[in-house]
């Protein structure tokens, strides 16, 4: 069940039992605390109202049932924009900044990591320090700069930003840096211009790293409420219109809160776990050297 | 020399054509809004009237007159100081111990531990209902139900809990990024190195980790140290969602929480850059000073 791998016997300094024990334990204590309010959430998602209210609160369901998911698919049929539209908004900025982000990021990093222009360097760091100027710091500036450029509440103030965010353009030129010198060599002798080079040596060979970036992005952009942004109700994420309608009585829609953070919950999770993968081979090459 | 100059970077024409793209957003949305920020710290700005420039007016505001900008600020160090550290050397311990795993194994408990920061902001309600001030809230049944308290404490909203609170549910959701870049780290140390640290004596497994792994990772702890650190410094979606905004007497105020509360409420964009800007100072100079230490582990 709990096995430690030994593959190569003496490869690496001895582990005692007692100590793998210990390590044993507190890994499975972190999980579980790790765990927990995912499980909370689930269990919640599913009980009937009299187990919600049941004192002292428990924390299995003994008789799951759908109503909470669809008391929310009510409370949202109630809502004077109907929810296709919030469904429609997220779907659209959180595939439109991540498709146009993955490609311009992986064009950029591609001349970054491997010619060496004037000034390489020092746009690197600029972009290693960016990494800390991130949309809950930089907010008001780009709040007046979109009040500038008219584009507040649309579609554009919730999209562009993430467009040059930089962790993506970070990790892309990392991971291109280490792809044999090879290959781009042997389509360059073949006369390809280099954006040739870019898009049929460098883009197919890059597949873990654009997966990785398209799901922090993924994952940033579902995440992401920015209420000073959008205040048109057309114009807001599904995440926005859930929290809405659960704000309204935290206690009496509890169940259907629940039922919200379950949904919330599970396209991140997916794309996560199926990409998991491809994350860990990137981020081998994410050190800053 | 300035032909030679010219023809270099004509040389390279393609590259500069290739990162155009991005390279427009980058500077419009994330360079642009920080020198912005600069200078826009110096002027008085509502929006509505053309900024008026007023020297270091803002800074001594914030310093001097300004009491909840020192809470804030005090919450912001607080954070960084303990969740910062904690949930970094916590991160690399899990990834350290489940490294001996099993490469399936290695996959699920990554997915465990990682998975609260992909989906924590969609969990806030499900801690709200586990600290809410009312017998219904699961921490107080729980401690009501064993005789600990015999009223119902309204956790978020006492000043005393308060921060501790947002605390822990920042470190359940912070393992984050650098979690995956100490997983993936640890995965490539060099195996001979290990057999050659056997012969030169290295007896457990902390020997090894001092002397071995940790200097063989120094990349990516500095990117894990860079990713933790603006984490810890923007906390603000935890407060805002388990205390309120604003919190009961500013017990939750975050630098970030403190800039929205001028920026986006207040309209007064002057001093809300002044903010973010000594936010970014604090994180560039926490960023260099642990960079440098970090370049002296293992010796």
């Amino acid at each position: 069940m709990f096995t430690f791998t030994r593959k190569k016997a003496g490869a690496k300094a001895r582990r005692s039992t007692v100590g793998n024990f210990f390590i044993f334990c507190i890994v499975a204590l972190l999980g579980l605390f790790s765990a927990f309010p995912l499980y909370f959430a689930v269990v919640t998602a599913f009980k009937p109202l009299d187990e919600l209210l049941y004192f002292p609160p428990r924390l299995v369901v003994l008789r799951p049932t759908w109503t909470n998911f669809t008391d929310l698919y009510q409370l949202a049929a109630n809502m004077w924009v109907p929810l296709s539209r919030y469904l429609f908004n997220t779907a659209f900025i959180a595939v439109a900044g991540t498709g146009l982000h993955v490609l311009f990021a992986a064009m950029a990093a591609y001349p970054l990591a491997k010619h060496k222009f004037p000034g390489h360097n020092v746009l690197f760091s600029i972009i290693v320090m960016a990494l800390m100027f991130v949309p809950q710091v930089t907010f008001i500036p780009q709040f007046i700069m979109m009040a500038e450029l008219g584009i507040v509440d649309s579609y554009a103030a919730l999209l562009l930003p993430w467009i040059g965010s930089s962790l993506g353009l970070f990790l892309m030129k990392q991971f291109i840096e280490q792809l044999p010198d090879a290959i781009l060599e042997a389509a360059r002798i073949d006369g390809a211009s280099e954006y040739k080079t870019f898009f049929s040596i460098v883009w197919p060979n890059s597949v873990p790293a654009l997966m990785t970036v398209v799901i922090f992005q993924f994952v940033n952009l579902w995440n992401y409420t920015p209420k000073e942004l959008v205040y048109s109700e057309s114009n807001k994420v599904f995440r926005m219109a859930l929290e809405q309608i659960v704000a309204g009585d935290p206690i009496a829609r509890m169940g259907a809160g629940a039922a919200a953070a379950v949904i919330l919950m599970i396209p991140p999770i997916i794309v996560f776990v199926l990409l998991q993968r491809k994350v860990v081979e990137t981020m081998t090459f994410a050190g800053i050297k | 020399m300035k032909g030679s100059k010219i023809r270099t970077l004509g040389k390279y024409k393609e590259s500069y054509l290739l990162m155009a793209p991005y390279m427009i957003f980058f500077l419009m949305f994330t360079i642009l809004p920080v020198v912005l920020s600069i200078v826009l710290g110096f002027t008085y700005y509502n929006m509505i009237e053309p900024p008026r420039f007023i020297g270091w007016y803002n800074y001594i505001r914030l310093f001097l007159d300004d009491d909840i900008f020192i809470i804030a600020l005090k919450n912001t160090l607080f954070f960084a100081l303990v969740t910062g550290p904690i949930s970094y050397i916590l991160s690399f311990f899990v990834a350290w111990m489940i490294n001996d795993l099993s490469r399936t194994l290695r996959s699920i408990a990554t997915s465990v531990f990682y998975i609260p920061t992909v989906v924590g902001a969609a969990v806030f309600p499900m801690w709200r209902l586990i600290f809410s001030p009312d017998e219904y809230g699961y921490l107080n049944g729980l401690l009501m139900g064993m005789g600990f308290i015999n009223e119902p404490v309204a956790w978020l909203l006492d000043k005393e809990y308060v921060l501790a609170i947002l605390i822990l549910v920042q470190l359940w959701m912070s393992l984050g990024i650098s979690f995956l870049a100490f997983v993936a780290g640890l995965q490539t140390v060099d195996r001979s190195l290990y057999e050659a640290g056997v012969m030169d004596g290295i007896k457990n497994r902390f020997q090894e980790l001092w002397y071995i792994t940790l200097p063989s990772m120094i990349p990516q702890l500095i990117f894990g140290a860079v990713m933790q650190i603006v984490v810890s410094f923007s906390v603000a979606d935890v407060s805002i969602q388990l205390a309120g905004f604003p919190s009961t007497e500013y017990a939750g105020e975050t630098m970030v929480t403190h800039i929205m509360d001028y920026g986006s409420i207040r309209y007064e964009m002057g001093y809300a850059s002044a903010m973010a800007v000594v936010l970014f100072f604090l994180m560039v100079f926490t960023n260099r000073v642990v960079t440098k230490l970090l370049n002296k582990v293992g010796i």
